[in-house]
């Protein structure tokens, strides 16, 4: 089975999960005998392809005579591209193309001097220019390979999805890695909500990370039900990293929140239960490490609650720092509005740390040995919170059970459950 | 052959949400709300309507069919507070005299296995309950969970019982039958009944499960089943919850209609006896000893213990509540001592299980917490009050300390 694959991202160049879970999954689709295209907007040289073909959409030449610029039922495909900024071939070829197709009404002042089109593979200003353009190279790629099912990750990649079902004829499938209201609350942004749902609609299957995101796709986006799968992600085996100092220089026990300090991670509620959890516990401290819009204000908030000698700010954290932190860590509490899944209570999980978990959160649905609490309930997120670090039963279970639960959630139950999707799509 | 029927009846006293600053400010440890709700509504599907299809069938068949039933003192006293019809219709049970009441821990606990004094402290106030209400002298004893071992039989000897009630654990009687009398190993005067976890299953756990090749199970059939029991065996016990009819088993599922028949087939087309625990153990002699060095309950296929204690939680639970117990002895305050024993209900620990994480759908309907972790946090709030409580008045108790 060949799989034709569009990504945004992939390590060693990544900036969210989205990389991190296209690599994990499609690792564990390899172990389960699928042969994958695995297309993204650039290619930087040093990507682990692992025995999985990797396109660059960046180097993919475009001719104006090519057919990808028609689609299967005749009709121009070709978005609304800044077109000053169209690189797919020179004025003159231009003309030519759009002479030839009657439906390109409006040709501007257009720049030719590129048969290829080198994207950023970013999330930067001209983001929504390069989906868009992905979706044209897309198609040429769709032409030009052979495969038997397509399969695009998050919005992104949609437009490329449809175009490459349109040209092929062949099933797609659309992952939801994360939706709109996930990223920005209530405040969606209207284009990428039209995006992703114009991308589930032309799909034949819509795979959902979780239960959570398969409500909202089914919910929000109106999608039917009945092509909505859940497939929860997995976890990949840490690398080997060499053991950081984990000494804390003062004897009170530290409860972590660790992430994006933005709306969808709920940092206002973990500070709230903190302030409750320090009314009572004097031998405790809360460190807030990450960064985001949110900062100043939580940072006004725990001054004005009068317990900035107890409650911290680190700044975003990475690499050897992360580790760190949870070593450090006795509680570790993921108070997300709202989490499609979640990795990082399974990080926590790893270094023996006990977690409490939104249930919000997409991770709720595959962990026992976490303690869940709505993310809204900071009355019951304290009551978790003190209860870890008081009562030492808890602890232990979660010392026994709690790395062997992350180890056993892996990304080759997801690529199993993908094939036989996949299979049953192709016989349907 | 003999019919032996019991019946457990048994409600705890639920927690409220008791959360961690609500420690040392005030001991509203239960949901008084949620107790009487559920009371009121098991009494009108399950106690009132099931006792009344008991009346009928005694009415009925005289001499031929009686029952027993065990009732913790918790679901007496729930029921005085909240429902005393309930205590009224087993009354008019009791009235008929075709009705045993067997004897327990007063508060549905597992202090067998942990203080001999608090146990027979704990039987002795169930039994002056069971005489006040009922007016019987109990000659039964069940502990809870059908909980039993050597040790727990020579608590039950010494005081003064002669027949007891356990589970027949395939790995107790290997290749002999349930369905016969035996005797203690350590305290050869105590008798033994020994629950016939098929055919008691058959009714309480698969009677509406529609995925099992026997559904229907009609009274006809059971009935047949019942026949097939060896000419050799001498009583055939039926030990199940009594929230079996019209609560676990819904009405619609027919458990009524069941209840109704299939004693009367029994006696009229099989010639079955029903008697109660005290009676056979009296007309039987015992068939042999049964040695039981490590505790037997009738929990889950292990028969073990595991549904109550052995995880951490459980455990440090357990430790954490009696290691009050001198110091509430030593207070001897009632409504200290009161708390202290409704928190000792084996409900609280089975709320606290794992198990059934990988099965056991059983633990997850009795559940009322979303898991184990919530339910250990919780009761740990309430006992870190409770030991407040014990601690502050300890000090008030023995001044200078």
């Amino acid at each position: 089975m060949q799989v034709l694959m569009f990504g945004w991202e992939f390590p060693p160049h990544i900036s969210g999960g989205l990389g991190t879970a296209c690599y994990g999954l499609t690792k564990a689709m390899l172990r389960a005998e699928m042969d994958l295209l695995f297309v993204v907007p650039k290619l930087h040289g040093d990507e682990p392809g692992e025995g999985m073909e990797l396109i660059n959409a960046s180097g993919v030449e475009m001719h104006p005579d090519d057919e990808v610029f028609q689609s299967a039922d005749g009709k121009i495909s070709l978005f609304e591209i800044d077109s000053t900024l169209l690189p797919y071939a020179t004025e003159e070829e231009y003309l030519k193309l759009a002479n030839e197709l009657a439906k390109v009404q409006q040709v501007k002042k257009l720049q030719w001097d590129a048969k290829t089109y080198s994207f950023s593979g970013g999330y930067g200003k001209s983001l929504m220019e390069e989906v868009k353009r992905y979706a044209i190279v897309a198609s040429k790629i769709a032409k030009t390979h052979d495969f038997d099912i397509i399969h695009a990750h998050d919005w992104l990649t949609y437009l490329a999805g449809i175009e490459a079902r349109k040209i092929s004829g062949k099933p797609l499938v659309v992952h939801m890695h994360a939706t709109e209201f996930d990223r920005s609350g209530q405040h969606v942004n209207p284009a990428v909500f039209e995006i992703e749902q114009t991308g589930m609609q032309a799909a034949d299957k819509v795979v959902a990370v979780s239960h959570l995101t398969r409500d909202t796709v089914i919910k929000k986006y109106g999608i039917d039900p009945d092509k909505v799968i859940t497939v929860h992600n997995g976890v990949d085996p840490p690398a080997e990293k060499s053991p950081v100092d984990t000494t804390k220089h003062f004897p009170e026990r530290i409860v972590t929140f660790l992430g994006r300090v933005t709306y969808q991670k709920g940092p206002e509620y973990f500070i709230e239960a903190a302030h409750k959890v320090l009314q009572r516990d004097d031998n405790v401290r809360f460190v807030m490490a990450g960064s985001g819009d949110m900062l100043p204000r939580m940072i006004r908030r725990v001054a004005e609650l009068g317990m900035g000698t107890r409650f911290h700010f680190t700044g975003f954290l990475r690499g050897a720092d992360v580790d760190r932190m949870y070593g450090m860590s006795d509680a570790y509490v993921m108070p997300s509005v709202s989490e499609p899944f979640g990795i990082s209570p399974l990080e926590a999980m790893r270094s023996n740390v006990p977690v409490i978990i939104s249930k919000q959160s997409g991770v709720a649905e595959v962990l026992k040995h976490a303690l869940k609490v709505d993310y809204w309930d900071v009355d019951g997120m304290a009551d978790a919170i003190y209860g870890t670090l008081n009562y030492p039963g808890l602890r232990s279970m979660f010392k026994k059970h709690g790395k062997n639960e992350v180890e056993g959630i892996k990304w080759d139950q997801a690529a199993h459950k993908l094939k036989k999707i996949y299979h049953h799509m192709l016989h349907e | 052959m003999n019919i032996c029927l019991y019946f457990q009846v048994h409600q705890p006293y639920r927690l409220a949400t008791y959360r961690f600053f609500d420690i040392g400010d005030h001991d509203q440890y239960f949901d008084a709300y949620a107790n009487r709700f559920i009371l009121q509504q098991v009494a009108e599907k399950c106690y009132l309507p099931a006792n009344e299809v008991l009346l009928e069938l005694i009415e009925r068949y005289g001499d031929d069919f009686k029952v027993a039933f065990s009732i913790s003192g918790m679901a007496l006293e729930q029921f005085k507070a909240y429902e005393p019809k309930v205590i009224e219709s087993f009354q008019k049970l009791a009235n008929t005299g075709s009705v045993e009441f067997l004897a327990e821990t007063w508060a549905h606990s597992l202090v067998s296995l942990k203080s001999k004094k608090e146990f027979k402290a704990q039987v002795a106030l169930h039994e002056q309950a069971i005489w006040d209400l009922f007016g019987q002298k109990t000659v039964s004893f069940r502990n809870t969970e059908l909980i039993y071992s050597n040790k727990i039989a020579q608590m039950v000897d010494e005081m003064g019982y002669t027949t007891m009630l356990t589970e027949g654990a395939k790995h107790i009687l290997g290749w002999r039958s349930p369905n016969k009398l035996y005797n203690s190993a350590v305290v050869p005067g105590l008798r033994l009944l020994l629950k016939n976890f098929r055919l008691s299953d058959d009714i309480a756990f698969r009677f509406s499960n529609r995925e099992w090749n026997e559904w229907p199970l009609t009274a006809e059939k059971y009935v047949s089943w019942l026949q097939q029991v060896s000419s050799d065996d001498d009583v055939i016990n039926l030990f199940m919850d009594y929230e079996t009819f019209g609560e676990h088993q819904w009405k619609e599922t027919g458990i009524f209609d069941f209840l109704k028949a299939f004693p009367g087939l029994a006696i009229e087309e099989a010639g079955m006896r029903f008697k109660t625990p005290g009676i056979v153990a009296a007309e039987l002699k015992p068939e042999t000893e049964l040695d039981v060095p490590y505790p037997i309950s009738w929990a889950d296929e292990e028969r073990d213990l595991t549904a109550w204690l052995g995880n951490e939680l459980q455990d440090e639970a357990f430790e954490k509540l009696y290691q009050l117990e001198e110091d509430i002895d030593r207070i001897a305050d009632e409504k200290l001592l009161h708390t202290w024993r409704l928190l000792q209900t084996s409900d609280h620990f089975y709320y606290m299980c794992t198990k059934w994480f990988s099965d056991g759908d059983v633990h997850k309907y009795f559940n009322p917490y979303n898991s184990p972790y919530d339910a250990y946090i919780h009761y740990m709030n309430v006992l870190s009050d409770l030991s407040l409580r014990v601690q502050n008045m300890n000090g008030s108790a023995t001044p200078g300390k």
